[in-house]
């Protein structure tokens, strides 16, 4: 299979970069709460790519690590973020994030 | 041929396919064992009317399920209800994948014995592989992963039928599976310190020998015998089965979150529970029975030690079902909380102190 | 082999999270977020990090998609309510909507540059060159050098999970 140019380091860092823009795209454009959270766990999972392709490159093992200590970081961001929604939809039985506006001006 | 077709990938093909294959097949046969000893433990006889002493039974079953009615709720969600029988038994089957059956074989006796030997001059492999459908460095923990991924089929199944049974049973079959998921892993990770490998083959490969000449020295008799207690009560209540049904019970819930299913789905949902429960076994066999190793028996053949001792604990299975009475689920989920997962890391302290005041491993 | 493979899991990563982020039912947001992590696992694993890609299951896609499956089920909000009022048609409306699209793309292509300027397109080390990293390595490092780090992320976890809790519980009234 010669035909399929061989991965490098910049094909993991662009690939990298597209989820990352495709998980901000995902917080500035939707309107539900739960979708909010979701894109930034895609954004997480792009950081955690970029992490690892290059803990490759460099042969160490740090980026794993830190891989780890994110993958738990968005674990118990993802947990809060959760309860939040909830006590949220509570109050006003919509997952709108427009529908809570009250303080602003 | 090409290059790249070696007898190394031939044995691996077709070790693949013959894992897949007998799966099913045990499958087929735990059905008819369940029948069967459940017929037993309540003094009656079970199938024995179709084939000699009932043995196709399961053929009648699965020839029954094929030809009922597909029916679906119409507030289902289509693609969903579809998919949740699907990822059930796919996680099943590919959690048995990475569980080694046997020690590392040549082939060069079997290929003697059939007599491929006599007609293609092949005398086994140059290297012998390992006898697992893909034995991984970090096989433990895949199968602890993929075990979680089981539970998406469930909660899926509850959630697509749109009916409040089914919710209520995926709802609680799935936080069951969940929380018992902790204390499973906690027990072996305390076998993990123990063996000082990820990989199963090596777990297994530190439980060869005896001592004082007679006593094996498997995990489960001395050094982990909680942690093999914990391990199959957390499999019991993973699997859903035995004294830990209160999802699926007839009698509460109707049939939890497979009421609305029928013919092939259901047909998915039964054989996902049957495999799961071989998983199990054959992991706990792996990692507290010593795997392949045995008396009498050539190295080679451990194989069938693996499947004396697979057996032996699905028979322990099928009768904890039929003889215990089943927990009200307030108290399977207090059990798991409260008593089951505290034991397990008590355990994994307590392995811990003495490997390092021992120094076992390295 | 592997350089199919990658091309594969990342085109399936990229299809899964474009759905993700462009789907209505939250649902399948979810179900389609797993499928992604499972293209990532594939990556991870491709990048000869094995552990990774299993804790990536067993934390992601287990244990987290599994919270967000419940609380999407507990919640039961169908689909994604219409924009009403006027902030949401300034702010959701269909023109606002593709402009966003297009600040997107181009913040992919500004991100995909900055990134490779600093590295010359080589490839990774290979053969002999690449050190066989195992879990022990990781273990080793993670607790000597890290092991402040993994003390602070045990108590993060718990001051998560108190705060869950106490979040979502129904107020006494």
């Amino acid at each position: 299979m010669s035909w399929v140019p061989e991965p490098t380091l910049n094909s993991y860092l662009i690939l990298s970069a597209v989820l990352f823009a495709i998980g901000t795209a995902g917080v500035f454009l939707r309107r539900n709460l739960i979708t909010i959270l979701l894109s930034i766990e895609v954004m997480l999972n792009a950081v955690n790519l970029t992490f690892v392709a290059v803990d490759r490159y460099l042969n160490a093992v740090d980026g794993q690590i830190i891989v780890f200590f994110v993958m738990t970081v968005a674990a118990a961001e993802a947990a809060t973020g959760l309860a939040i929604v909830i006590a949220l939809f509570r109050h006003r039985e919509t997952l709108n994030p427009d529908a809570f506006t009250t303080l602003k001006w | 041929m090409p290059a790249f077709i070696t007898p190394e990938l031939i044995a691996h093909l077709v070790i693949i396919v013959a894992v897949f294959f007998a799966l099913q097949i045990s499958a087929a046969v735990l059905v008819y064992m369940e029948r069967k000893v459940a017929a037993f433990v309540q003094q009656r006889y079970g199938p024995y009317l179709v084939g000699p002493r009932g043995l196709l039974q399961p053929l009648a079953d699965i020839l029954k399920l094929i030809m009922k009615e597909e029916l679906r709720p119409k507030a289902a969600d289509t693609i969903l209800f579809y998919i949740a029988p699907v990822l059930s038994a796919t996680a099943a089957f590919a959690a048995f994948s990475v569980v080694p059956f046997g020690a590392d074989a040549d082939f060069s006796t079997l290929a003697r014995i059939t007599g491929i030997t006599w007609l293609t001059g092949w005398t086994g492999l140059s290297q012998p592989i390992h006898l697992a459908a893909a034995d991984v460095d970090v096989g433990v923990l895949v199968i602890f992963a993929i075990t979680s991924m089981g539970v998406y089929g469930v909660v899926l199944a509850g959630w697509a039928s749109n009916s409040k049974y089914s919710l209520l049973g995926g709802l609680r079959s799935s936080a069951q599976m969940i929380s018992y998921e902790l204390a499973y892993g906690m027990s072996f990770a305390a076998v993990i310190l123990m063996a000082n490998s990820l990989s199963i083959r090596e777990i297994v490969d530190q439980q060869q020998g005896y001592w004082f000449g007679f006593i094996p020295k498997w995990y489960g008799i001395f050094p982990q015998f909680f942690a093999f207690l914990i391990f199959m009560i957390a499999g019991v209540a993973e699997t859903n089965r035995a004294p830990f049904d209160f999802p699926e019970a007839e009698q509460e819930l109707v049939a939890g979150y497979h009421t609305e299913y029928s013919s092939m789905s259901f047909a998915l949902f039964f054989l996902a529970e049957y495999i799961n429960m071989v998983t199990v076994s054959a992991v706990a066999t792996d990692l507290f029975l010593g795997g392949w190793h045995g008396p009498f028996l050539p190295v080679y053949l451990g194989w069938i030690w693996f499947f004396v001792k697979v057996f032996l604990i699905l028979f322990f299975y099928i009768w904890m079902r039929w003889t215990l009475p089943r927990y009200r689920y307030d108290q399977l989920m207090e059990f798991g909380w409260k008593w089951l997962l505290p034991a397990a890391v008590v355990n994994l302290l307590v392995t811990a102190g003495l490997v390092i005041y021992f120094h076992i491993g390295a | 082999m592997h350089a199919l493979l990658f091309w594969i899991l990342a085109a399936l990563a990229i299809i899964a999270s474009v759905l993700v982020v462009g789907q209505r039912n939250p649902m399948y947001s979810v179900l389609l977020l797993i499928a992604s992590f499972g293209a990532l696992s594939g990556l991870y694993v491709i990048l000869g990090s094995p552990f990774v890609a299993t804790i990536q299951i067993i934390i992601y896609a287990g244990a987290i998609m599994v919270l967000f499956l419940f609380v999407v089920m507990l919640l039961n909000v169908p689909t994604e309510d219409p924009a009403t009022g006027y902030h949401a048609r300034l702010l959701g409306g269909a023109g606002p909507r593709r402009f966003g699209a297009v600040l997107s793309i181009l913040l992919a292509i500004e991100l995909g540059w900055a990134v490779t300027t600093k590295v010359q397109p080589t490839m990774f080390p290979s053969g002999e060159a690449r050190a066989q990293m195992t879990v022990y390595d990781i273990g080793l490092k993670l607790f000597r050098d890290y092991s402040f780090a993994f003390e602070a992320t045990s108590v993060l976890i718990l001051v998560a999970m108190v705060g869950a809790i106490i979040l979502a519980r129904r107020e006494r009234s």
